[in-house]
């Protein structure tokens, strides 16, 4: 069966949902079992699209649930084949039960996840508590900032995954709406490219492979299931980091497009920083720039990779700060937040332990502004010029009422 | 297989079911594949039973209803003819007497202790239908 080359101009106007279905239709993917689910329905349709347009010569499955979606893109994956899916808030909640088995049986599945609240109350903005709710599920999870990052983040999540000394599924994270359906320029590669970086898909331990008949997702009790989970984490402490730099090596000298685990702006001298994730990066590298003119020697850090957490990238890149606000876009629920505790974690036993402090922003879609960002620099620097944290570690940003803080 | 250590073993919850690679699977009996360590076949679960089935060839049929119906494969069959149970792996559900269409049966239920010689000798008569 032939598919067709689709044309693409240099540079297109594509939003991020649209970005990733076009990552996706490159890469030549054998099964697509998905759900839709505001924000990334139009992943799921763009890709269909072009499956009933001709440009896609796998599968796509039609299921009645995410939990299926995610099973079936197990069953394919187990039996030997290049899988991706795309879901979002609810839907991931629906997945969570069998996204544990994806990465116990080391399946390199492709999960495009837009951000999105938890309800209740039901919302369908973007915020981080989906993709904090799945962090300790095994998966590799990336993050992206805008349509251009989703659409080379896709197709760099494929050959990460796949590497047979890696074999685990890769979450894409891009901002519900904020990303999925803001239309920017994206730099494209044409299809063979495109695939050419991916690559074709080398199957491993397939249940196609007749002369090695195996079985796929067997019981293991006291005896083995811990070796078998110590083996996952050992491959996501030890081998994933190098192979994802390996990767995004390729990928520089491929496009130019330069990533790395943990993305730094402005961060050779800077006194206070800002770690955040997803949209919030650029809003506050626009921040810092503005706060250079005012004095202050502001930084921030994106993360790019959440799982496996850069621990020695981040204490290289915080090494020098004098003051760290970690800003978490999900409700702690009687804790200090993820980023602050891994931030924390990773600072630690380090030599410089910088002043670190928690804000949390953003729920439910709520706009992280640049005023905001502002007076956010502002209690850092207070807090160098101090020598300690003023405030309470943890404070809540643009919500309505009295002043929350706590801790 | 007990000492292996984490890093010992295949990643993945999977597992193989034949040392090295196979062909003609469908043309090779059984007792003659090279089943791995870690397959079901290579595993006894005869402490399973607490009745075991006895097989009387003297008024089987062959008509392989029972090999038909086996959840575990544990019928023995060669060449269409009912040659006994593989008592390693029969779990005595009892489904075999269940389907067994002769007249006595042919296979029956019986404690998993008793003696197949004296139970064969002793084996109940024809069922005389009512009038």
């Amino acid at each position: 069966m032939a598919f067709d080359k689709m044309e693409l101009r240099d540079i297109e106007v594509w939003d991020g949902n649209f970005a990733a279905a076009q990552a996706m239709r490159q890469s030549q993917i054998d099964v697509v079992a998905a759900y839709p689910i505001t924000p990334s329905t139009p992943i799921v349709e763009g890709y269909a699209q072009f499956l009933a347009d001709g440009y896609i010569e796998g599968e796509f499955v039609m299921v009645e649930s995410e939990h299926a979606a995610m099973s079936g893109c197990i069953g394919a994956a187990a039996a030997g084949g290049r899988v991706a899916t795309a879901t979002s808030s609810q839907g991931l909640a629906l997945m969570s039960e069998t996204l544990y088995q994806a990465s116990g049986m080391r399946l390199p599945i492709v999960l495009n996840l837009v951000n999105r609240a938890l309800a209740s109350p039901l919302n369908v903005n973007g915020d981080h508590s989906d993709m904090y709710m799945v962090r300790d599920s095994g998966w590799i999870q990336f993050d992206a900032f805008c349509p251009q990052e989703a659409y080379d983040l896709n197709l760099i999540a494929f050959r990460v995954a796949e590497d047979h000394d890696v074999r685990l599924p890769a979450i894409v994270n891009q901002d519900g709406f904020m990303t999925s359906h803001t239309a920017q320029g994206v730099h494209t590669l044409t299809d063979d490219v495109a695939y050419g970086f991916v690559g074709e898909f080398k199957p491993m331990n397939d249940m196609l492979d007749f002369e090695h008949p195996v079985t796929h997702g067997v019981q293991t009790e006291e005896d083995w299931h811990f070796e078998h989970k110590a083996r996952q984490h050992n491959d996501l402490m030890t081998k994933v980091m190098p192979k994802i730099k390996e990767v995004f090596a390729d990928f520089e000298k491929l496009t130019g497009r330069k990533y790395s685990p943990v993305e730094k702006y402005d961060m050779d001298d800077a006194d206070v920083c800002v770690v955040c994730l997803g949209t919030s990066v650029e809003t506050a590298r626009e921040v810092a720039k503005e706060m250079r003119t005012q004095g202050i020697k502001a930084g921030v850090i994106g993360l790019r990779v959440i799982r496996p957490f850069p621990f020695f990238e981040i204490a290289e890149a915080l090494k020098n700060v004098k003051a760290i606000a970690a800003l978490d876009r999900s409700s702690p629920n009687g804790a200090a937040g993820m980023l602050f505790n891994e931030i924390a974690g990773s600072l630690y036993n380090t030599q410089n332990r910088a002043l670190l402090s928690g804000y949390i922003y953003g729920l439910g879609g709520r706009d992280l502004t640049k005023a905001h960002l502002v007076s956010l620099f502002k209690e850092l620097q207070a807090n160098v010029d101090a020598g300690k944290v003023t405030t309470q570690l943890q404070q809540f940003i643009g919500v309505r009422g009295p002043k929350l803080a706590y801790l | 297989m007990a000492k292996k250590g984490w890093d010992e073993f295949e990643i993945g919850a999977m597992l193989r079911t034949f040392d090295g690679k196979i062909d003609d699977i469908a043309g090779t009996q059984q007792e003659d594949r090279a089943y791995s360590q870690s397959s079901s076949y290579t595993a006894s679960v005869a402490d399973w039973r607490l009745i075991k089935p006895i097989f009387n060839k003297d008024y089987c049929i062959d008509c392989q209803f029972c090999w038909v119906y086996c959840p575990d494969v544990s019928i023995i069959s060669r060449d269409k003819k009912l040659i006994g149970v593989d008592m390693d792996h029969c779990k005595g559900c009892g489904i075999c007497v269940e389907v067994c269409p002769t007249n006595p049966k042919s296979l029956l239920m019986f404690p998993e202790q008793a003696d197949e010689e004296t139970e064969i000798a002793s084996w109940p008569k024809k069922d005389e239908e009512e009038a």
